[in-house]
């Protein structure tokens, strides 16, 4: 005997659009590897500041800009996005403190420490932005209804 | 709509994969269902081996302890490229031509671990491998092995920002969606496809970085 699949039939969901939150904080995360790379490339030199002050600043607005659009959007799972978000939070706050760690125990000190800081922040926080609002977009309320 | 015969040969009933077990799609057409798996989108149990794998990168680099910095560079590295091939390679275009409820199954059980294994492989490999250039002068300019070093920071950076803004994302919105009481087939679908593309992306730049590390150990 066949029985039909568990899933919904096919083209009854539509997703509902939402702003490209995940597609910014991705261009912000890229940002903050490149500037991690370039930095890391002059180790254990000192390196110079201006490409990555530019990389963090300009990570770090549309880091801001997203914030805004995503406090915009509407219809978003926001228990989901804050559930997601919250624990993939700390994982990667715990993921940036480790090579945090490891940038002070080989000696990076003064401006170079400070400009790493904010790329971490950056990847600590784009990343849970990411997973949670991929979660949250699938799990709208649109999406649930259709 | 996918029809799905299952013989389950230790209950002796035919079943519809994954099919809900009350008021399921499959309910109305009398057939004995089993219990869809409870699906754990982090499996705790794995956590404190995560834990202690951690804290054995942590005491490596804060000793550094050469043993210790090899043995979770070559492991993490071996593993992280070996897993990333064969799941890029192998496992990823079989997995696309299988049914969606088949595909669900796969997932259900593969999805969360991949959710441990993998972020533990990356922080091993990289830590550890930062750590080992700095110590081995490999960083330095006029160190041959230079020039390698910086491409592989580019492949894996390439590969960081696909695993955590693509890979990552993709494979707990699938957990979710499998979680839901009626498993939205077409989501699924398009979330999968985009995990099996960008891990055999990533399978494939694990290749270069297979040629660098081979090239910058043999120097």
């Amino acid at each position: 005997m066949s029985v039909p699949s568990p899933t919904a039939p096919a083209g009854a969901t539509s997703q509902q659009r939402f702003a490209p939150v995940a597609g910014i904080a991705a261009a912000s995360l890229v940002l903050a590897v490149v500037g991690g790379i370039y930095m890391a490339s002059y180790a254990p030199r000192r390196p110079p500041l201006a490409v990555p002050v530019f990389l963090a600043g300009a990570g770090g607005v549309l880091l801001a800009v997203n914030v805004v659009m995503l406090a915009r959007t509407r219809g978003l799972a926001w228990d989901k996005f804050f559930l997601v978000g919250r624990w993939a939070l700390l994982s990667y706050v715990i993921a940036a403190g480790l090579i945090e760690f490891a940038f002070v125990r080989d000696h990076t000190r003064g401006g170079p420490l400070v400009v790493l800081t904010a790329m971490l922040v950056l990847f600590a926080v784009n990343v849970p932005l990411i997973i949670s609002f991929t979660v949250a977009r699938y799990q709208s309320a649109r999406g649930d209804a259709a | 709509m996918t029809d799905t015969r299952v013989d389950s040969s230790s209950t002796g009933v035919e079943v519809g994969a994954g099919v809900e077990a009350e008021g399921g799609v499959g309910a109305g057409h009398g057939a004995l269902v089993p219990p869809r798996p409870v699906i754990q989108i982090v499996p705790l149990k794995g956590l404190p081996v995560v834990a202690v794998i951690l804290g054995f990168l942590v005491a490596s680099i804060g000793f550094n302890w050469q043993w210790g910095l090899d043995f979770n560079h070559v492991a993490g590295g071996g593993l992280w490229t070996g897993i990333d091939l064969f799941v890029g390679l192998v496992v990823g275009p079989i997995l696309g031509r299988l049914s969606i409820p088949a595909r669900a199954e796969f997932s259900a059980r593969f999805m969360p671990m991949m959710v441990l294994v993998m972020p533990t492989l990356v922080a091993m490999t990289l830590a550890s491998g930062f750590q080992l250039a700095l110590d081995l002068g490999n960083l330095k300019a006029s160190s041959p092995n230079h020039a390698w070093l910086m491409v592989s920071f580019v492949v894996v950076g390439i590969m960081a920002v696909i695993a955590l803004g693509i890979l990552e994302p993709a494979n707990i919105a699938v957990l979710f969606e499998m979680r839901k009481p009626r498993p939205n087939g077409e989501v699924i679908g398009k979330l999968m496809k985009r995990f099996i593309y960008t891990a055999g992306i990533t399978g494939l730049m694990q290749v270069a970085t297979l040629v660098i590390m081979t090239r910058v150990a043999s120097r």
